[in-house]
């Protein structure tokens, strides 16, 4: 389980998260929406320790986690915007982030299959384009076998192939008791793989609870509509 | 173990960028050309000494802004893992200053080693100056770090800022102290001189050389002070402690905002 305690993070003047409480329940689904700028990756970003938070307490399994590091060996990250060194081979990348962890036992070869990235191995970084790139850090999220994972708008860029390929892997990683979070702008994909919704606007939290709850409140039949009314009484 | 990773890493990237080895390369066509000239005596060392004093503290600076931001992408994949901030710290520091040394040292000392200049009596003076230079390097560089990471979002600035800072630490510091000599001429000012001298690390290396070679007519204002009021001996000391004390500034500078930062 995730707990975020009274999270605050500005930027200067500019307040990114005001006083974020938040549980992501573990073995579930979580999806996160917001507006654009709403602070969800900055959300995402404090977890990981890669942004600091001006205040509060961020929890993994009960455990404070603010400024440790060894917490992260239970997480698998995709970034929203994946850039890598740029002169490194796929390859040698994995193999490099396996010697960074130690020689932990990894199963890159049977990702690296299921996303189709036999022919980009021996390829640069450099040369890779956008949709291999991002399933390289699909790749990199999975192959340590964490028990929780956190994807940035993981098909944004995504061809429809490669996207249903990495849902069916995501839903595979749920039934086997992971927790996931997850951000996106495509609603239909919250409906396929989140149990749980979670609405931010302007770094506060709007709505947090199961998804059918709120398709029941606001009368929908498609989360699409449920979202796009919520944003709009939003801005009203 | 995983900051040698990281090291291991970052020199063959370096090697494969293969800039480092004309770093090298610039020094032992100097020195070659130095000692071939002006003899093995030295006037040869002190050229060389010269030579280190401009381009270590404006490569060190330049570069080490400039790898960080290179080296951003590296440094965010390497974020999200579980290590520590420190660590990756002393990884990327580590894969820059120590191969900047290293070229350093090895092109400064290869002519000095086939030129029979090495096993001479100047042993100890030549031992000096690869450490000076050892230190400044590592110093440079992390004021380079410090700067890269001051501007992160901005590399215009923080290029501009080592440059500028080069500059005046190389070259408009020294005029500012004759200046305020001018100025001041008629009051005891010695002390702020002194004083005025261990702000920059530049000097105080100059100063070492100079004290090490006991050149009065070229040790300037600040070195003229300086001998008198420690000695040679002791000016050489102080001269020293205070440049390591100027090397741990701007490595905990560094490595505090480091730890800070957010990405």
């Amino acid at each position: 389980m995730i707990e975020l305690k009274g999270l605050k993070k500005n930027f200067g003047r500019l307040t990114v998260l005001d006083d974020l409480d938040l549980e992501i329940p573990s073995g579930q689904a979580t999806g996160i929406v917001g507006p654009n700028g709403s602070g969800k990756t900055t959300t995402i970003k404090s977890i990981l320790g890669l942004v600091k938070p001006t205040d509060g307490e961020i929890r993994i399994d009960g455990e404070l986690v603010n400024n440790r590091w060894e917490y992260r060996e239970k997480i698998g990250y995709m970034p929203q915007v994946a850039r890598y060194p740029e002169n490194m081979t796929v390859e040698e990348l994995f193999r490099f982030i396996k010697n960074i962890r130690g020689d932990q036992p990894s199963n890159e070869e049977e990702l690296i299959k299921h996303f189709g990235l036999e022919s980009e191995l021996k390829k640069r970084m450099r040369t890779l384009s956008g949709g291999n790139r991002q399933k390289v850090g699909a790749v990199l999220s999975m192959m340590f076998n964490p028990d929780i994972l956190i994807f940035d708008e993981p098909t944004a860029g995504l061809d429809p192939r490669s996207s249903v390929q990495f849902k069916k892997k995501v839903r595979e990683l749920k039934d086997q008791g992971k927790t996931i979070m997850l951000t996106t702008h495509i609603m239909s994909e919250i409906e396929e793989l989140a149990d749980h919704l979670i609405f931010i606007v302007e770094g506060k939290i709007k709505y947090h609870g199961p998804m059918d709850e709120l398709l029941n409140e606001h009368k929908e039949q498609r989360l699409e509509g449920a979202v796009a009314k919520m944003m709009e009484e939003e801005a009203a | 173990m995983k900051a040698l990773t990281i090291l291991n890493y970052q020199w063959k990237d370096l090697i494969r960028g293969k800039w480092i080895f004309g770093y090298a390369l610039i020094y032992l066509l100097i020195t070659d050309a130095l000692i071939r000239f002006g003899g093995a005596g030295p006037k040869a060392l002190l050229s060389i000494s010269n030579v280190m004093l401009l381009l270590i503290p404006l490569v060190g600076m330049i570069y080490g802004a400039l790898y960080l931001y290179q080296s951003r992408e590296f440094t965010e994949l390497l974020l999200a893992q579980p290590l520590n901030r420190k660590t990756l710290f002393w990884g990327l520091y580590g894969g820059l200053a120590v191969p900047l040394s290293a070229a350093f040292i090895l092109g400064t000392l290869l002519p000095m080693l086939y030129n029979g200049m090495f096993f001479g009596e100047q042993i100890a003076s030549i031992l000096l100056l690869l450490g000076l230079g050892l230190i400044l390097t590592l110093l440079f560089t992390g004021i380079g770090f410090w700067l890269g990471l001051a501007f992160f979002e901005d590399r215009i600035k923080g290029l501009g800022f080592a440059l500028v800072g080069w500059l005046f630490l190389a070259v408009l510091y020294d005029g500012l102290v004759l200046l305020t000599i001018f100025v001041l001429g008629d009051y005891p000012i010695e002390k702020p001189m002194l004083a005025l001298t261990m702000l920059n690390p530049i000097d105080l290396a100059r100063i070492t050389v100079l004290l090490e070679f006991d050149i009065s007519a070229l040790m300037g204002y600040t070195g003229a002070v300086f001998n008198r009021f420690f000695g040679s001996f002791y000016g050489m000391i102080t001269a020293v402690t205070s440049m390591l004390i100027w090397l741990a500034l701007p490595l905990y500078g560094a490595t505090k905002r480091f730890r800070k930062m957010d990405f």
